[in-house]
């Protein structure tokens, strides 16, 4: 069982690596306007008119 | 004349050299909006940034100074056909979006321990059953320790900053419960895992935690929305005064004015601020004020209150009190009175929580005595007594009301009812008797012509079409008449006579009966206002007055159907509100009162055991709006009186009223149901955990499954016509 030495704290890193994104996410602003986001997802604007 | 635009209040200078702006915009229907106002402000000279959150429907735009100036922006959006109001987002706004923040890290946190503690605890529930070896199992339980209690410090807070704070004024709330089965859980955990044994309660607690957090930051996310929309509407009312700078007329927002300065206004404005005339003599409606439909002559030297209509001439004011933040001295302090004498209804959760928690502090502790009274050794009764604690732990109650209230509150939404305080549902429910308001609530907050059906109506439609010449409100009131919508080209309007112009070979003419030339009509006894208009030797007197909103009937009827008691109490005079109510069918009526009667009356009525559903929108309403035990207002109502009332309703049909009648009460019925089904599950669950049957398998599921059938069951509160 000494397997479990350190793929614990690998599991738990990962875990800990998603919850940084998230709170990345929440400080840079991605949640203030989720409508606005599945909205804008819908428009051309990156296509050459 | 164009008049220069001063938005420079609204223009703050980002650091970097840029000024910024926000705008509620108006008008946004579908995703495509976003692209068409961006491009076309980011088209601007000098524009560096332009942001549309579409979820609160505000433009945020940035600009180097100088190049452009801050009404350019909204010109543009005019042309692409939004219109746009500058606003300065509120304090409490601001505090608000750093508390969802805050929340939604919690739950972040929260989800991320759940999930990994209950990874490492179905190790130990299946090892359990199966060869784990103690070793193993400890060394999971610290490592549980070690994610539970960081966990729990950071995203218990909310719950364990209320508790504390509801502690010290010797009072209990929800949160007391959830804090204290929180700690002990933690604290036995840790006690248990030190001694090398079988369980451990860590998940539970966590997830209990989580749960609660998803609660919350629904609930709070609901609420902030609605109020973002609330914001806005009170932007796009906000209105521009024309102020005199050095002989020359600049347009500010309202908001910009200060006391001293001086303002025209032109008929058929409103009164930007509390002032005192220096020059022109006029006219003016102070219904919105006191309700009284009959109008008051000014000339220099009288104070006028912002909010009243000017009607017939040009005024001069010297603001005393910017902002038009003041009110009659009368309603202040009445205001204040009932603000501090209101009953504060206590709400169903917190009623709830008074009685679950004593009951499930004494049960845990009673379970104690009595297995140490059977013999149990200290520390099994002691296990025994912390997992009733923690099974009973209110989970389910706690979702049981909010999960309610947020999906109400998003059906209430669609029906165009904004909801400012969050328990109005439960008093919405409650509520036994209506008191309706007349000026502004019963009837539209604009006057109509009320005797189109006399008139023949190609000279209506003349006399409608000639109307959009002019900006007296009388004429305005007419001109909603009018098909055409395009003004007759060379009408000349005299000022405070009337407006003409050559028509067919002929002159017409429409304003007072000296101006038409006709007899003087006959006073008439409903308060209704006489345009004449003549043309070509026909002639007719047209009456504009207060007109009932179109489903006003209907709505009483169906109120009073309800079983709800309906009641019309008006400032204004007993001759203009007797039609209205016998048109309504509404027996109970009183009329001619000052604010301080309707607030009399008001808690009279609560004396006799009613809760009053009060309905209503001039300044002279709120006083009884803060009295009453539910209030509505109109979005068109008098700022403060707005601010007051425990929800505003859009639109021009009263039919939000009824709608939020019958959504809360559904609402109410829901959360007595899941309060049952709390109850239920606390019948089945507490008698196992005395028993001593509860493992934390057990108490983890039972939580989850009980907090899902309440959410679920809440979900049903969305059911509502679409209106």
């Amino acid at each position: 069982m000494n397997v479990l030495v350190y793929l614990l704290p690998i599991a738990l890193g990962l875990g800990l690596v998603g919850l940084l994104a998230f709170l990345w996410a929440l400080r840079s602003g991605q949640y203030s306007d989720v409508e606005g986001a599945a909205q804008r997802v819908l428009a051309d604007d990156d296509l050459e008119r | 004349m164009a008049e220069a635009l001063d938005l420079s209040l609204y223009a703050k200078p980002a650091g970097d050299g840029t000024l910024g702006m926000d705008v509620a915009v108006e008008g946004i229907a579908c995703g495509g909006c976003i692209a068409r106002i961006e491009d076309a402000v980011k088209r601007l000279p000098g524009v560096t940034q332009a942001r549309l959150n579409f979820t609160n429907r505000r433009l945020h735009v940035a600009w180097s100074d100088d190049v452009i100036k801050p009404a350019q922006i909204l010109q543009t959006l005019e042309t692409i056909g939004y219109h746009g109001h500058p606003f300065v987002p509120l304090r409490a706004e601001q505090e608000e979006a750093a508390e969802a923040r805050r929340l939604l890290r919690c739950l972040a946190v929260a989800g991320f321990a759940a999930m990994n503690i209950m990874l490492l605890s179905v190790s130990v529930w299946s090892g359990n059953v199966t060869d784990i070896s103690p070793e193993t199992r400890d060394f999971f339980h610290w490592a549980s320790a070690l994610i539970a209690l960081p966990a729990a410090a950071y995203a218990g807070r909310p719950f364990f900053a209320s508790a504390w704070q509801a502690l010290r004024a010797h009072s209990l709330n929800m949160n007391v419960p959830i804090s204290l089965g929180v700690t002990l859980a933690l604290a036995m955990s840790v006690v248990e895992t030190a001694h090398h044994a079988e369980h451990a309660y860590f998940d539970s607690a966590i997830m209990l935690l989580f749960f609660l957090l998803v609660g919350r930051t629904l609930d709070h996310a609901m609420r902030r929305k609605t109020r973002a929309i609330a914001g806005n509407l009170a932007a796009l009312k906000g209105e521009t005064a024309h102020r005199l700078v050095d002989g020359e007329l600049v347009g500010v927002p309202v908001a910009a004015l200060q006391a001293g300065d001086r303002v025209l206004v032109r008929p058929g404005e409103r009164v930007p601020s509390d002032g005192v005339l220096l020059s022109g003599t006029s006219e003016i409606d102070e219904s919105l004020i006191t309700g009284e439909t009959m109008r008051r002559k000014i000339a220099p030297g009288t104070t006028v209150y912002a909010g009243s209509m000017n009607y017939s001439g040009a005024f001069t004011l010297q603001v005393t009190t910017p902002g038009g933040a003041t009110l009659i001295d009368e309603i202040e302090s009445l205001l204040e009175k009932a603000a501090s004498a209101k009953s504060h209804a206590m709400r169903l959760a917190d009623r709830a929580a008074r009685i679950y928690a004593p009951m499930v502090h004494t049960t845990a502790a009673l379970t104690a005595i009595g297995w140490l009274i059977a013999g149990a050794s200290v520390h099994d009764a002691v296990v025994i007594a912390i997992s009733v604690l923690i099974i009973t732990c209110p989970c389910a109650l706690a979702l049981a009301i909010p999960a309610v209230q947020v999906v109400a509150s998003g059906a209430l939404f669609r029906c165009g009812v904004i909801l400012n305080s969050g328990d109005a549902i439960e008093r919405l429910a409650e509520a036994d008797t209506v008191i309706f308001d007349k000026t502004g609530t019963l009837t539209l907050p604009e006057a109509r012509v009320v005797n189109a059906g006399d008139i023949d109506p190609v000279l209506l439609q003349k006399a409608a079409r000639l109307a959009l010449s002019s900006r007296h409100p009388l004429a305005i009131a007419l001109s909603r008449e009018a098909v055409v919508r395009t003004p007759f080209d060379d009408a000349t309007e005299q000022p405070g006579r009337g407006v003409w112009v050559m028509l067919d070979g002929s002159e017409a003419r429409l304003g007072n009966a000296e101006f038409c030339n006709v007899a003087q009509p006959a006073a008439n006894e409903r308060g209704a206002s006489t345009i004449c208009f003549s043309h070509g030797g026909r002639s007719a007197n047209i009456m504009i007055s207060q007109k009932l909103r179109l489903d006003a009937a209907e709505v009483v009827n169906s109120l009073a159907k309800l079983g709800l008691d309906v009641r019309i109490l008006s400032g204004d005079r007993n001759a203009a509100v007797r039609p209205i109510a016998e048109a309504l069918g509404v027996s109970q009526w009183l009329g001619e009162l000052k604010p301080a009667e309707k607030i009399a009356i008001t808690e009279s009525l609560r004396e006799q055991g009613r809760r009053v559903l009060m309905v209503g929108d001039g300044l002279n309403d709120a006083p009884a709006l803060a009295v009453a035990h539910v209030s509505l207002s109109p979005i068109a109502a008098a700022d403060l009186t707005q601010a007051q009332a425990d929800a505003v309703f859009l639109g021009e049909k009263l039919a939000p009223v009824l709608e939020a009648v019958l959504i809360a009460r559904r609402a109410r019925r829901l959360m007595s149901q899941n309060l049952w089904l709390a109850a239920v599950y606390n019948a089945v669950a507490v008698p196992v955990a005395i028993i001593g049957w509860v493992t934390p398998l057990i108490a983890a599921l039972a939580m989850s499954g009980s907090s899902i059938i309440v959410t679920l069951n809440a979900l049903r509160a969305y059911r509502g016509r679409r209106s």
